[in-house]
């Protein structure tokens, strides 16, 4: 993907496998939210191709691309307003339940696996951070998604709810969802991720289990800079 | 379809009986006059509510759509005797299609970007109105005198027409109630809040887009047809005027946007206040309505931001929260952990 003059993300390629949690990480501009785009439709890229299911989703438009079963949530969370937190989730079902009854069974259904039932009254508005990002989870859960990915869902959390953030995610990948996360914590990603692709600069530096990536020389400098090697093995103990 | 609730049952019944009601008061035929512009205000204050209130499109340009209802119906009537029934689905048909036509180009705009195509849109109409000949220009139509029929909807008695334009209303509440409580309304409300949202879950922002303006224009168009039939005389200074198009959002605005009877109320409040403004200050007072409307905007922006009806429906929200306690003891207290897994267990 290129803006302009800018090379956001370049030969990026990789494949998540069904089942999986597969995790983003990287430094700051490295391109993890173009990557996100790109794959959602928010973005078409300039080059190369986007695979879902074997079939060739490049270019198509973000709510074709959530019909075929690939949901995203936003970084910067955006709860419908004026609309309740039965109301967001709603919207996100009607996408397989025509039926405002059903939909609204399933939203529940979605509400009550996410921990956010007792606030099912709540404007969006009213919603504290934490349970923001719940809510942009519970959103894309309504959609029943075959792989759901979240653009840093747990930035910003106190580590208990970090804590209650991972077991959620845990669970929608219990009940056979595919994942790929964006995520900045690494003590919520690592211990989750079954694999770990790392982005710096716009390019592919790693890829692996994270035991691996936590190893990786590129990795390190990429995050703590050259040099800062044997600094940074003091405080990983 | 839906189940019909007794709320709806009895809301249905207190609405034909307020309308019949309504015009025994006073055998006045102004009074009655009043209360036909409240029908009429109301239906274009509820269809654009469809648009503005639930689908967040503020349409500055509606009075282009109740100039196509105007002029189709009365054209048909003039040059080949077609019943204005006729005309009037027709010209509801026409100005969807028109509609449909308008929110395509725009469906990228947002907020105030798209209020103003829809004006420049609406200006752009009065202005081609008023120079084609073939539709009498600025002179404007006279409408052929007809007996006194349903068939042409020509009444000397007032009653009649109170009869249709609260029978056209009663159906636009219907509609409005029922996409409100569809999968549609809720479409529409979440593209209202932020259409990037909508589209990451799955919905097609330009084609609901198109769908709220033709809903919205099919009404005032409607509603334009009834007032060639009740004035019965139009012109572009009257059907096409940019002061209409402000107008109906008032109407919706100080009811309260976004609720089905915020319109309503807006037109049961500011039409008898311009009516009666007009009537007892004449020539003189030209003018003063709009005045009187003007402190009534502020008044409703300072203390009620949502609109007089939005105000309440808020706080039925809020208090709604106290009936989950019952549930609420199951997640709450123990976190979400064990919520987790108490619905994993139920699955």
């Amino acid at each position: 993907m290129r803006f302009g003059g800018l090379l956001a993300n370049h030969d990026v390629t990789f494949d998540i496998y069904p089942g999986e949690i597969l995790g983003l990480i990287g430094p700051n501009g490295a391109g993890k939210t173009t990557l996100f785009n790109c794959i959602s439709g928010f973005l078409r890229p300039t080059e190369g191709t986007v695979l879902f299911k074997g079939e060739n989703i490049t270019g198509l438009k973000p709510h074709e691309i959530c019909h075929r079963g690939l949901v995203r949530t936003f970084q910067i969370t955006q709860p419908l307003r004026d609309m309740t937190v039965l109301e967001n989730v709603m919207v996100g079902a009607f996408v397989r339940y025509p039926q405002t009854h059903q939909a609204r069974e399933k939203a529940m259904e979605i509400l009550r696996l996410t921990g956010l039932w007792s606030k099912r009254n709540r404007m969006g508005s009213e919603l504290t951070i934490p349970d923001r990002k719940r809510l942009e989870i519970a959103r894309a859960l309504g959609a029943e998604p075959e792989l759901l990915i979240l653009d840093e869902a747990m930035a910003g959390l106190t580590p208990t709810e970090v804590q209650e953030a991972v077991e959620l995610v845990k669970t929608i990948q219990a009940q056979g969802t595919t994942l790929f996360i964006i995520e900045h914590v690494m003590e919520a990603i690592m211990p989750i991720a079954d694999r770990i692709v790392v982005l710096d600069a716009g390019r592919l530096i790693a890829e692996g289990p994270p035991s691996e990536i936590v190893q990786d020389e590129r990795v390190i400098q990429a995050y703590l800079g050259e040099g800062r090697h044997a600094h940074r093995k003091e405080h990983s103990s | 379809m839906p189940k019909i609730s007794r709320k709806t049952v009895v809301t249905v019944l207190l609405y034909v009986g307020a309308v019949v009601i309504a015009p025994l008061f006073s055998k006045a035929p102004f009074y009655r006059h009043v209360l036909i512009m409240v029908g009429l205000y109301g239906l274009l204050g509820v269809a654009w509510n469809i648009m503005g209130g639930y689908t967040g499109l503020y349409s500055f340009g509606q009075s282009a759509f109740f100039g196509i209802g105007a002029y189709t119906s009365t054209m048909m009537l003039v040059k080949a005797g077609v019943s204005p029934w006729i005309g009037m689905l027709c010209g509801g048909i026409l100005a969807a299609i028109v509609a449909a036509g308008v929110a395509y180009p725009t469906s990228r705009l947002r907020g105030p970007y798209f209020t103003i195509a829809s004006q420049a849109f609406a200006r752009t109409f009065q202005i081609l109105m008023t120079n084609w000949d073939y539709v009498e220009g600025a002179i404007g139509i006279p409408l052929p005198l007809m007996p006194d029929t349903w068939r042409f909807m020509q009444f000397k008695d007032k009653i009649p027409y109170h009869i249709i334009i609260f029978g056209l209303l009663g159906i636009a509440i219907l509609v409005c109630y029922y996409i409100a409580n569809s999968r549609t309304g809720y479409y529409f409300r979440a593209i209202r809040d932020s259409e990037q949202v909508a589209s990451a879950l799955g919905i097609n922002t330009v084609r609901q887009r198109i769908i709220a303006a033709m809903l919205s224009a099919f009404f005032t168009a409607i509603a334009g047809t009834f007032y060639a039939q009740y004035v019965l005389y139009i012109d572009p200074e009257s059907v096409t005027h940019h002061a209409l198009s402000i107008e109906i959002v008032m109407v919706a605005a100080v009811g309260g946007a976004g609720t089905i009877w915020g319109p309503v109320l807006g037109a049961a409040i500011l039409m008898p206040i311009s009516q009666y403004a007009r009537a007892a200050l004449g020539g003189a007072g030209r003018g003063i309505d709009l005045i009187i409307y003007g402190v009534i905007i502020m008044v409703i922006a300072l203390v009620r931001p949502t609109g007089i009806l939005g105000f309440f429906q808020r706080e039925r929200t809020i208090e709604g929260e106290g009936g989950d306690d019952v549930d609420t003891t199951i997640t709450a207290g123990t976190g979400s952990d064990d919520a987790v897994r108490g619905a994993l267990g139920q699955s």
